[in-house]
């Protein structure tokens, strides 16, 4: 797909609906239409795309705090108990030798909800500024965003596995712990908050619709 | 709210195609099998070459269900400790942590790891079984709304290496029993995997192509 001029749909007065991929007549910038073909509705932009966004974010920013503070488990034994927290659980696995895990409950647990927060606090400032600053990179961020963020639910399901199979009372037993139910609040809502925002804003700022400058851009901050 | 419906002469002629990522317009190709069309300003996969036929996605989607049947039918795994063996499905997991207080996480569960796959191989081979037979199927569009909804709530593959990470912390402390579960849900991920690969717009042309 090289050579023609990329023009946005916007631009030309269409609009393309997301579930069947129907290119129709755009409605107005806050009306609501309904795709002919599948029933979808269909915005221009999504309504109240970074509004909704932020509220979710910082929603689940403020949950994470007691989603990391407070212990998503207790591990009981005859002799001791002992609570574990998201981190505990990633020094538990490493200190046994199973780094490979370590890292992936890491990278799942830790990194990928601070990365969200971050890729979408970025996404959202810039898209508010009118920034056409490294649009493209702006769009492949979101798009990662959106592929790993529901990998972070891994901790929730290990505690639920857990609790199911280690049953031996009084001998050994797991229960879940307050912190889980944040933990999986954050998912949710941080899941709900890259959805509500519209990757079509990167673009509306982008000072040529008729072609695309690969090299502006790119490099600046 | 003013809704605005075009006639059915406005159906994109010639075949546009709308990038979802940055609106972008584009002149649908025909692409060879195994290529991927993108798009050229934010570098997302518009479409891709269907590389299944309507009898192989539904071969693989009723693949899937029996997968899925099975998978909920036996244990997972088993630990052992002093002799004395406990052993859970997934609805056991479900109601253990139902019963230990955590009924949020109970039903996130249940919705993200039974339900909503469950829906999306019911509604994929509702549509496939229809089209298969070159019948119209009932409640197309509402099943292709649903399918599209539903695709990032299912999350079989976080619980496969969610079981792996879980196994993992316990296998010093119990003996550990693998049970048929663990490998149908390893099945089901696969070929669940495959099935959601399925470009919904897709079967909107097949639709359209088979039914007239
Ligand atoms: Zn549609
Ligand atoms: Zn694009």
């Amino acid at each position: 797909m090289t050579g023609a001029p990329v023009r946005s749909a916007r631009a030309l007065g269409l609009c393309g609906c997301h579930v069947c991929g129907l290119v129709m007549r755009a409605p107005g910038p806050d009306q609501a239409a309904v795709c002919p073909r599948c029933g979808a509705r269909v915005h221009l932009r999504k309504p109240h795309s970074l509004a909704s966004c932020w509220a979710l974010l910082l929603s689940a920013m403020m949950l994470y705090i007691p989603a990391n503070v407070l212990p998503i488990m207790r591990t009981g034994t005859l002799f001791s108990k002992e609570d574990n927290t998201i981190l505990s659980g990633v020094v538990e696995l490493y200190r046994n030798g199973s780094w490979d895990l370590a890292v992936i409950v890491f990278v799942a647990s830790i990194m990928v909800p601070m990365l969200k927060f971050l890729a979408l606090i970025t996404l959202l400032v810039s898209t508010q500024r009118g920034s056409s600053w490294a649009s493209t990179h702006r769009a492949k961020l979101y798009r990662v965003v959106e592929l790993v963020g529901y990998w972070s639910m891994l901790d929730v399901f290990v505690v639920t596995l857990l609790v199911a199979l280690v049953n031996f009372q009084p001998l050994a037993e797991v229960e879940p712990l307050p912190g889980v139910v944040y933990f999986g609040l954050v998912v949710v809502l941080t899941m709900l908050a890259s959805m509500s925002f519209d990757p079509r804003l990167i673009w509306d700022n982008d000072p040529s619709h008729a072609d695309i400058d690969m090299h502006k851009g790119t490099s600046d901050e | 709210m003013e809704e605005m419906r075009a006639r059915p002469g406005e159906y994109s002629m010639p075949p546009l195609i709308v990038c979802e990522h940055c609106d972008a317009v584009y002149q649908r190709r025909t692409l060879a099998r195994g290529e991927s069309a993108r798009c050229q300003r934010c570098h997302a996969v518009l479409y891709r070459a269907p590389w299944l036929s309507v009898h192989a996605m539904l071969a693989l989607t009723v693949t899937a269900m029996l997968c899925f049947v099975m998978a909920n039918s036996w244990p997972i795994v088993a630990l052992g400790l002093n002799g004395k063996d406990n052993a859970s499905t997934l609805w056991g997991a479900i109601i253990a942590v139902w019963g230990a207080g955590v009924p949020l996480i109970a039903v996130l569960a249940a919705l993200t790891l039974f339900f909503f796959p469950l829906a999306q191989i019911l509604l994929f081979t509702w549509v496939l079984m229809f089209l298969r037979f070159h019948r119209r199927p009932p409640a197309f569009a509402p099943a292709m709304r649903a399918i599209r909804l539903l695709r990032p709530w299912a999350m079989i593959e976080v619980f496969m290496l969610g079981t792996l990470v879980a196994l993992t912390k316990v296998s010093s402390l119990f003996d550990l029993e693998m049970r048929p579960g663990v490998i149908l849900f390893a099945g089901l991920t696969v070929t669940l995997t495959l099935v959601t690969t399925f470009d919904v717009r897709d079967l909107w042309t097949l639709k359209q192509e088979r039914c007239r």
